[in-house]
């Protein structure tokens, strides 16, 4: 902190030095890195409103949650934003005091690769199942019996999961754990969990990895962001849900899932198994972090400046990049507790 | 003319004078200019060594040699062993050295031994020069939209019908061994091709005629005379060549399937211990970083195995050649 305000007196005195403009001294430069899942609507979030701002530049950079964590806790950044919230140890190494804001909300998907079988609906009891390596074949029974007139290839089932650490995976297992008590004592929850070694388990990087390796195996299915497998146009499959139902992925299921959940006083909420017939199972919010206390006012402010912008016409642009716009008691609250940025 | 030029290097005009004193600062500075950077860059490894090292710590006395033998890596147990990575990586690499050798060896025969006119070989030289310069990740892409379907079928046929073969005893789901080895052999040719090469056209030209004249064939030539006086040289290529691939990390990390397996199957997923490291490392907790640079000393470890392995071999077979 102290190295980058030494840093920004040198830019400034120099810029004046050069070109003689006292306006460049009121500029302000947010930093902020973590979670890559929201990074695609938080840079045109951030991009229009640096536009509609002057005198703001907001960088952000997508290094993952924990990448943006460990950046926050080490003062690196203004403001850092992970999938996985933080953990209350984290939040007490921190002198300044944490506000955690959820700014968007998305769902994670199972898509697979399947010749011919569109929406295919998948029981709770059985995709657990399926990334225990305890089902192995499309054509299963369990699978069959969820899919009347559907015709399962007598195919063997290629799992793809995430090689590296991230708060995709933490969201999903989360979900696996509340649903399957095989699954709770197998792999656990986790940002990178033990996945059971198969010869039909298989690994890659990061949301795009997996969802190319989904569209490049024939009888693979996997776990990505909404958002990649529309990108992508890969197929979803409908999950059952707490009351039985089962529910394609979608704005409708996601807002259901989110309506259900009450927002807590530290803004931590986990939907591992939302209620509702109409909710989809896996949906999540995702939060930005600031601190409670700034060195600089104006930077203060315009980290509030920007919070009410990416809630009033940041939420606008949600459904459409992908994500579920935050329901409207959500905002208020967010609102609200962004005053708490000083 | 002897008169003029005994004058000339009394009066110092000639070629040969004693240095000035300027020479000397020159010739001095620059000693010491070459010999600061060669100790720097040997402080640099040091120190580097000394930082993985000693971030190592806490994960070395925790799990000790177990490290090395156990197969379980799950962050949230905090079991870490990396035994299948150890496996991945030196198979995947010996198989890229098989691969990648035999034809890097072949290519730098064919564009040194005559048998194309001299603007092609240079041509073609440049051409297999240029697939070094291609990214990893683009290497990585490939792999997966190009190289995996086209490969798909040949590797369903070879586990059908040959399914007994340990190699082929899994179907292929996608990343995984085969895919790796064929883009790590693609990316170590064009250092093995380079270097065969120039070990190749180093072989005065004398030693081919001599051949000749004892009345070899052209391919008695290249195999008998040509291939082992070059030997030193090329080996040093597909040490190097190891080497690369040894360290090859993103377009590894992409196509092995980063699955915790030893196995022999070329189409079951495995993993490596680059790819471990990349995949890991931007969100490690303290002591998985800890256990991460533990991983790395003992890849560092195993290139430094393999180089001193390369240096020796090299040594013995130069002294052999001279013989």
């Amino acid at each position: 902190m102290k190295m980058k305000s030494l840093l920004q007196v040198v830019a400034t005195g120099a810029a004046v030095a050069l070109f003689v403009l006292p306006a460049a001294a009121s500029e302000v430069r947010l930093t902020g890195s973590g979670a890559s899942f929201p990074a695609p609507i938080y840079t045109t979030w951030f991009k229009q409103f640096t536009r509609a701002n002057k005198g703001i530049q907001v960088n952000y950079q997508a290094k993952g949650s924990g990448a943006g964590i460990r950046d926050f806790m080490n003062h690196t950044v203004d403001f850092a934003a992970s999938d996985a919230a933080m953990k209350d140890e984290e939040i007490a190494k921190v002198a300044e005091g944490v506000q955690l804001l959820p700014m968007t909300a998305g769902e994670i998907v199972l898509a697979y690769n399947l010749d011919g079988v569109k929406g295919l609906n998948l029981p709770r009891s059985v995709y657990p199942g399926i990334f225990l390596g305890k089902i192995k074949k499309w054509n299963d029974p369990a699978i069959v019996a969820a899919n009347p007139g559907v015709t399962l290839p007598d195919e063997e089932i290629t799992v793809v999961t995430r090689a590296d650490s991230s708060g995709t995976t933490f969201v999903f297992t989360k979900h696996l754990c509340a649903i399957s008590p095989d699954f709770e004592s197998g792999p656990g929850t986790g940002k990178t969990v033990n996945w059971p070694s198969e010869a039909k388990m298989v690994k890659a990087p990061k949301n795009d990895g997996v969802t190319a390796t989904i569209k490049q195996t024939p009888g693979a299915i996997g776990y990505i962001e909404y958002g990649f497998a529309r990108m992508s146009k890969l197929e979803m499959a409908s999950l059952e849900n707490k009351e039985g139902h089962f529910v394609a992925p979608g704005l409708e299921g996601g807002q259901a899932a989110l309506a259900n959940a009450v927002i807590p006083e530290n803004m931590i909420v986990w939907l591992p198994d939302p209620a509702g017939v109409d909710s989809y199972p896996m949906a999540t919010y995702t939060w930005m972090m600031f601190y409670k206390k700034y060195d600089s006012p104006e930077k203060a402010e315009a980290l509030r400046k920007m919070v009410i912008y990416c809630l009033d016409e940041g939420q606008k642009i949600a459904d459409k990049a992908g994500y579920i716009p935050l329901p409207a008691n959500v905002v208020e609250k967010v609102r609200a507790a962004s005053a708490n940025i000083q | 003319m002897a008169m003029k030029q005994l004058s000339g290097a009394e009066e110092s005009h000639s070629l040969s004078r004693p240095p000035s004193s300027v020479d000397i600062l020159f010739d001095k500075s620059f000693r010491a200019l070459t010999c600061t950077f060669t100790w720097a860059t040997i402080l640099l490894l040091a120190f580097i060594v000394y930082k993985i090292g000693r971030q190592a710590i806490p994960a070395v006395s925790t799990y000790g040699l177990g490290f090395l033998t156990s197969t379980t890596w799950d962050v949230n147990a905090h079991e870490f062993g990396i035994l299948p990575e150890i496996w991945g990586t030196l198979y995947s690499s010996f198989l890229a050295l098989f691969l990648g050798g035999f034809f890097g060896i072949t290519i730098a025969i064919f564009l040194t031994q005559d048998f194309l006119p001299h603007k092609l070989e240079m041509i073609l030289k440049n051409i297999i020069e240029l697939l070094a310069a291609i990214p990893s990740v683009v290497y990585g892409l490939w792999g997966i939209y190009v190289l995996i379907p086209l490969i798909r079928p040949v590797a369903d046929l070879l586990h059908d019908n040959l399914g007994w073969i340990p190699f082929f005893s899994t179907s292929l789901s996608g990343p995984g061994m085969f895919p790796a080895v064929l883009v790590l052999s693609i990316m170590i040719l064009p250092t093995v091709a380079a270097i065969s090469q120039d070990a190749f056209r180093a072989i005065p030209h004398k030693t081919k005629e001599a051949a000749f004249g004892m009345g070899t064939t052209r391919w008695e030539a290249i195999l008998r005379v040509m291939l082992p006086t070059a030997s030193g040289g090329i080996f040093g290529a597909l040490v190097l060549g190891f080497g690369r691939a040894l360290g090859e990390t993103m377009a590894l990390a992409m196509l092995v399937g980063n699955a915790n397996e030893i196995s022999l199957s070329l189409f079951a997923p495995a993993n490596t211990l680059a790819a471990l490291l990349a995949l890991n490392f931007p969100e490690a907790g303290e002591l998985e970083a800890s256990v991460l640079m533990y991983a790395a000393c003992v890849l560092l470890l195993i290139t430094l195995l393999v180089n001193i392995a390369g240096a020796a071999i090299i040594s013995r077979t130069g002294s052999g050649g001279k013989k």
